[in-house]
């Protein structure tokens, strides 16, 4: 099957409107006939329920929390982009489009990009309708940030904790819908597999978290919403229950699974602290505005340090290695996130880590406060020459602008940032890859939408910071629910879909083999055992930096982790019941093919591009030596992977981009 | 200085299980693991020892989704202030301690197993009025058609820090949910956009609360300090104004 | 309107309205009894004005008595409705970690009150009652037949504080009087949903007026129990 974006023609900033005026629509009567089910309810998913339901279809949604308002949106920090142009700065819908294809490195569909651009405006409108208490100036109006090194001030934010307003405004609306009775809710609800009936998705069959029930629920059209694989690397800012199960089984019942190896690495995290870690915190990198980052030049240096025999705040400035500042004197300490990340790691590899794994760098506010505590001090009229003062005014202007971000350091390291530097180290955090979509947003398999991160659609091979949350809007508020109906048009005589059929009957079926097996299979080691086992793999061979020999043996090792997996792995309970262990050991099922999937796709794109870096695609000389090598001529492609069995035997089916608006560039930030 | 500890843990098979306090012992606990990493390390031997793990809510461990819980030594996500469960480490904590571990307490929110409960009541307020009747077409007016009072909008916002994580409902020796209805009643009482249908929102999303049977609120303030968010006992007051005035007008 | 008395937040308000007049009862109650360390005469004269005055005895009385019962009958009605709101308790709980003792135990010091209230209507509201209205003596005299025995008021005030158990079981009352104020003085404005930049202010004069008001009382019984 040859892949066919369906992008609409006609010039770019003409294609969306056009098209919307060109689609197929389903009139109200009709569309009480149709049923949507929709999986996840995060910013994408609940804001596509919520609309869907508006709208009239009957939407059947379903999340593995216990409330819609816990899926991991809620956890985004940072803010939201939209080209508003409030400040006047040159901000447009054109700019924001060009931004965000040059930050994904040139490996986004265009018209997908701009079409986002567009509608992102309308997001801030419509949440601020809704009540989303963003940050405003004392004159009233929407307050604005500059993120993410781009050049305008266009992101809107609420405190440090916009995905939690934007989730809880997309919930309300999903309240209001649920409170009419046009959405029936499922919490602790797992989706296992989707089922398909004559070529359709025509449903889905799920798992009941409290008492173990496996179900079907049909619907004309299932939409997932269901975020990214991050956790495939065990450690990441993921939520726990973070997965890929239903991106995978889509991708196993057809849908193309798109550039799995673009993952986005925050460079700052709190370091691991041990083996007991169970999950990485970020924070915003905001912080990368006041803070300086550096290692100890020499290796005897970091021994002291490490040793504690050296504070970190007595060692001279000659003997610190401010790298970023060296390696990038334009950017500095605000490189893009990617290149951030990967210098962190260079030092480390070197030996230069600064705590005990030898995993950590420093970012450190002392100038920072010093350049403060001096302009207040002139600007209130006092001695800029006493340095206890100084340093206690320069204080408090850090506390103003990271207050709780300091104060979330101390409770988890305990140490006090103010008068020590913080360690840093890069993280898993978003995954731009995913299940591959055409411009309506639909799969390979008709019918079965897929949006947010869980789709691969916006970001290229890297995303621009507050840029997840406008995409999950966008296509939960403002475009699936356009596009879905063109595709529903087609079902309006169709009538309800019967679970009775034996495509629900077998998926049903192999579902509770599944869930049996793991209850009966008296192995020797616990899930997590496994999952470890796998993030090692993944972070050590297939993380920020990659080769063809890590590769290749990481493909061998976690094709065996997972056979030992399907030997050894230990569930206890049953599958009657609550059972955490039993919904874990599914979810690490999916991640350790997936793994083998994400490393393959890691090797075939022989290019380093965004999140993406191989070791051999490097500029050999010039200024620019040693920085990734994008290869536009062999590689300007989506990689979307087709179904096969054993993830070794994917088929690659190659979307080429095309790019008429925006000329490719090699990325510099010297 | 690694920690060896005795935990006394409700364990509770299900809904219609009698329950009761059984005792475990943990050792070699790092005062850098968080209280449910903790909670991991004895998962992890219980299942090594062919036990069932013990069942707890938890999602994105990083103090924001709400899904964590527990009443730890007497106190909703432990002894720490203005953190949840999942922030809570183990430093708060010394060698030899026993630590008491149950469940959100309330008839609202029913056991489902061992330390998880059900707080499907919060949702179910929530659908009674937790909105702005307002359509996602995006054709609404200009986000920045109407200005707001920085001070009403920052009150706002503060209001909608909460994570609905049940620790008021935990701690209110009445199991009041007052200050979380309080919390969202507020938000949209103080915006522009929320006052429109502000009348009939907090009749319909306190009548919901006395349906779902939680208790009334004697402003003990207990919910206020154990909030991990710090919502203000302000928001409760502000929400007895609206519904007193609401109740007059309608 | 309808039906407030259904809701939580009704009845909370009705909780505080009977308390903020029952306050305000109270410090009437002692700006009166005061005048009897200072001054019997004047004491006796504002009691007998107060006693007969149809005003007051028939439209205040009986507001005050509802105030009272009705007080007492809700915060029972809230007690129990608030027990069945959590049917199992902890096995371990820490209340003082996060709130007074006071506001926990509200109905401890309440049921302590009316307890009090009991033996003071006992003491002086019954036999007030019975020399009334069922002897039918209006006069207040100490001889109904002799206007120049003076206003009895005074005399039997003084008559009760002679023992020294009744005297230890009103100090006693007292202090779980303002155990109670401690926490309901300020409560109650919360209740009605004044919670601003005045409450702050406010919560320092709850605490002079909850310590203050019943440390009065206790001064007036010991000081007619020292000095009869």
């Amino acid at each position: 099957m040859s892949l066919d974006s369906k992008v609409p023609q006609g010039p770019i900033k003409d294609k969306w409107t056009d098209y919307k005026n060109h689609i197929d629509l389903v009139n109200p009567a009709n569309k009480r006939n149709i049923d949507v089910i929709v999986v996840g309810t995060g910013l994408a998913g609940g804001s596509a329920a919520a609309t869907l339901a508006e709208l009239g279809y009957n939407v059947k949604v379903f999340c593995f929390q216990d409330s819609p308002r816990r899926a991991h949106s809620i956890a985004a920090q940072g803010g939201i982009n939209a080209a508003k142009n409030y400040q006047g700065d040159g901000d447009s819908t054109y700019r924001l489009f060009y931004d965000t294809v040059k930050g994904g490195d040139y490996r986004s569909r265009e018209a997908n990009v701009y079409r986002l651009a567009e509608v992102s405006a309308n997001i801030i409108d419509q949440c601020v309708a809704q009540g989303v208490p963003f940050a405003r100036e004392y004159g009233g109006l929407l307050d604005n940030r500059s993120f993410g090194g781009v050049l305008v001030s266009r992101t809107f934010y609420a405190a440090g904790q916009t995905g939690q307003q934007l989730l809880l405004g997309a919930y309300s609306a999903m309240n209001r819908q649920i409170g009419r009775g046009k959405i029936k809710m499922y919490n602790r609800h797992e989706m296992l597999d989707v089922v398909k009936v004559d070529g359709k998705a025509r449903g889905i069959i799920t798992r009941n978290l409290i008492t173990g029930e496996v179900e079907r629920h049909s619907a004309h059209a299932v939409v997932l919403g269901t975020g990214g694989y991050g956790n495939v690397f065990f450690l990441s800012t993921n939520a726990m229950g973070s997965n890929v199960t239903a991106g995978w089984k889509a991708h196993k019942k057809g849908a193309y699974f798109a550039n799995p190896c673009y993952t986005q690495i925050h460079p700052t995290c709190i370091p691991v602290s041990g083996d007991h870690q169970s999950k990485l915190t970020l924070m915003s990198e905001s912080l990368r505005n006041d803070g300086r980052i550096w290692v100890p030049k020499h290796k005897k240096d970091v021994e002291a340090i490490k040793s504690g025999a050296l504070k970190p705040r007595e060692l001279a400035e000659d003997d610190r290695d401010y790298y970023l500042e060296r390696r990038y004197p334009a950017f500095g300490n605000l490189v893009p996130r990617d290149v951030a990340s990967r210098a962190a790691k260079e030092r480390c590899d070197a030996g230069f880590g600064v705590n005990a794994t030898g995993e950590a760098v420093f970012l450190d506010f002392a100038s920072a406060i010093q350049r403060y505590g001096k302009e207040t001090a002139h600007v209130k009229g006092l001695d800029e020459n006493d340095a206890a003062l100084v340093k206690k005014l320069g204080q408090e202007v850090i506390k103003n602008k990271y207050g709780n971000l300091f104060q979330m350091y101390e409770k988890i390291v305990d140490q006090d940032p103010y008068n020590t530097p913080m360690m840093i180290y890069p993280a898993v955090h978003y995954t731009m890859g995913g299940v591959w979509v055409d411009y309506n947003l639909m799969t390979t398999v008709p019918g079965l939408y897929c949006i947010g991160e869980a789709n691969f659609s916006d970001h290229g091979a890297n995303r621009l910071g507050a840029s997840a949350l406008m995409q999950g809007l966008a296509d939960g508020y403002f475009v699936l629910p356009y596009t879905i109906g063109d595709y529903l048009s087609n079902d309006i005589r169709t009538g309800p879909i019967s679970t009775d059929s034996k495509e629900f009957e077998e998926a049903e079926k192999e579902v509770r083999k599944q869930l049996e097996f793991f209850v009966t299979n008296k192995g020797s080691h616990s899930v997590d055992y496994f999952h470890k086992k796998l993030g090692k793999i993944m972070w050590n061979k297939v993380g920020m930096s990659r080769n063809v020999k890590g590769l290749t043996e990481a493909i061998a090792e976690i094709k065996a982790l997972r056979e030992e997996f399907w030997k050894e792995v230990k569930v206890p309970g049953t599958n009657e019941e609550y059972n955490e262990e039993l919904a874990k050991a599914g979810r690490v099922a999916d991640f350790l093919e997936l793994g083998e999937l994400f490393a393959k796709d890691a090797l075939n794109r022989e290019e380093s591009c965004g999140g993406h870096f191989r070791e051999d695609s490097v500029e050999l000389d010039g200024e620019q030596k040693g920085e990734a090598l994008r290869n536009d001529k062999d590689f300007a492609y989506v990689s979307a992977w087709e179904y096969k069995g054993e993830p070794s035997d994917a088929v690659l089916h190659k979307e080429e981009l095309e790019f008429k608006d925006i000329e490719l560039k090699q990325r510099s930030y010297k | 200085m690694d920690m060896n500890l005795t935990l006394k843990i409700w364990r509770q098979k299900n809904a219609s299980d009698k329950g009761s306090m059984v005792d475990y012992k943990v050792s070699d606990i790092s005062p850098d693991m968080s209280f449910l990493e903790m909670l991991d390390v004895l998962n992890e031997q219980l299942i090594n020892n062919d036990e069932e793990p013990v069942a707890f809510d938890h999602d994105c461990r990083e103090g924001i989704c709400g899904m964590c819980s527990l009443y730890i030594n007497g106190e909703a996500h432990g002894p720490d202030r203005g953190v949840t469960t999942c922030q809570l480490h183990m430093r708060m904590f010394k060698d030899g301690d026993t630590i008491t571990i149950e469940p959100f307490r309330a008839t609202a929110f029913p056991v489902v197993k061992d330390l998880i409960v059900d707080r499907s009541s919060f949702d179910r307020i929530q659908h009674a009025g937790g909105f702005i009747s307002v359509n996602t077409s995006g054709n609404t007016i200009d986000a920045n058609a109407t200005p707001i009072n920085k001070a009403d909008a920052d009150t706002a916002f503060e209001a909608a820090t909460c994570i609905g994580c049940g620790a008021c409902v935990a701690s209110c020796k009445n199991s009041s949910a007052m200050l979380f209805v309080g919390a969202k009643v507020s938000q949209f009482a103080l915006l522009p956009q929320g006052k429109v249908e502000a009348t009939d929102r907090v009749l319909n999303m306190v009548k919901q609360m006395d349906d779902e049977g939680f208790g009334n609120c004697t402003n003990t303030g207990a919910c206020e300090v154990e909030c991990p968010k710090g919502i203000s006992l302000e928001n409760i007051a502000r929400m007895n104004r609206e519904y007193l005035a609401a109740s007059l007008k309608g | 309107m309808s039906g407030i008395l259904n809701s939580s937040i009704g009845r909370k308000f009705a909780m505080a309205l009977s308390a903020l007049f029952l306050m305000f009862f109270l410090l009437q109650h002692f700006s009166i009894n005061i005048l009897s360390v200072f001054s019997p005469e004047t004491f006796n004269d504002v009691s007998h004005f107060m006693g007969t005055f149809p005003l007051v005895q028939y439209v205040l009385q009986p507001v005050l008595i509802f105030g009272v019962v009705f007080h007492f009958v809700m915060g029972f009605v809230l007690e129990i409705k608030n027990n069945k709101a959590r049917r199992i308790s902890y096995a371990k709980n820490n209340g003082g970690a996060n709130s007074s003792w006071m506001s926990r135990n509200m109905i401890w010091s309440g049921a302590a009150i009316l307890a009090f209230v009991c033996l003071h209507f006992y003491d002086f509201w019954f036999p007030e009652i019975n020399t009334k209205f069922i002897v039918g003596d209006m006069s207040g005299l100490v001889d109904p037949n002799n206007a120049a025995s003076g206003y009895r008021y005074f005399e039997e005030l003084q008559h009760k504080f002679v023992d020294l158990w009744r005297v230890v079981l009103y100090v006693v009352a007292f202090v779980f009087l303002a155990l109670h104020l401690l926490h309901g003085f300020d409560s109650a404005f919360q209740s009605v949903g004044a919670n601003n930049k005045y409450t702050k202010g406010l919560k320092r004069f709850s605490k002079i007026y909850a310590i203050g008001i019943p440390l009065g009382f206790i001064f007036i019984a010991v000081f007619h129990f020292l000095n009869h």
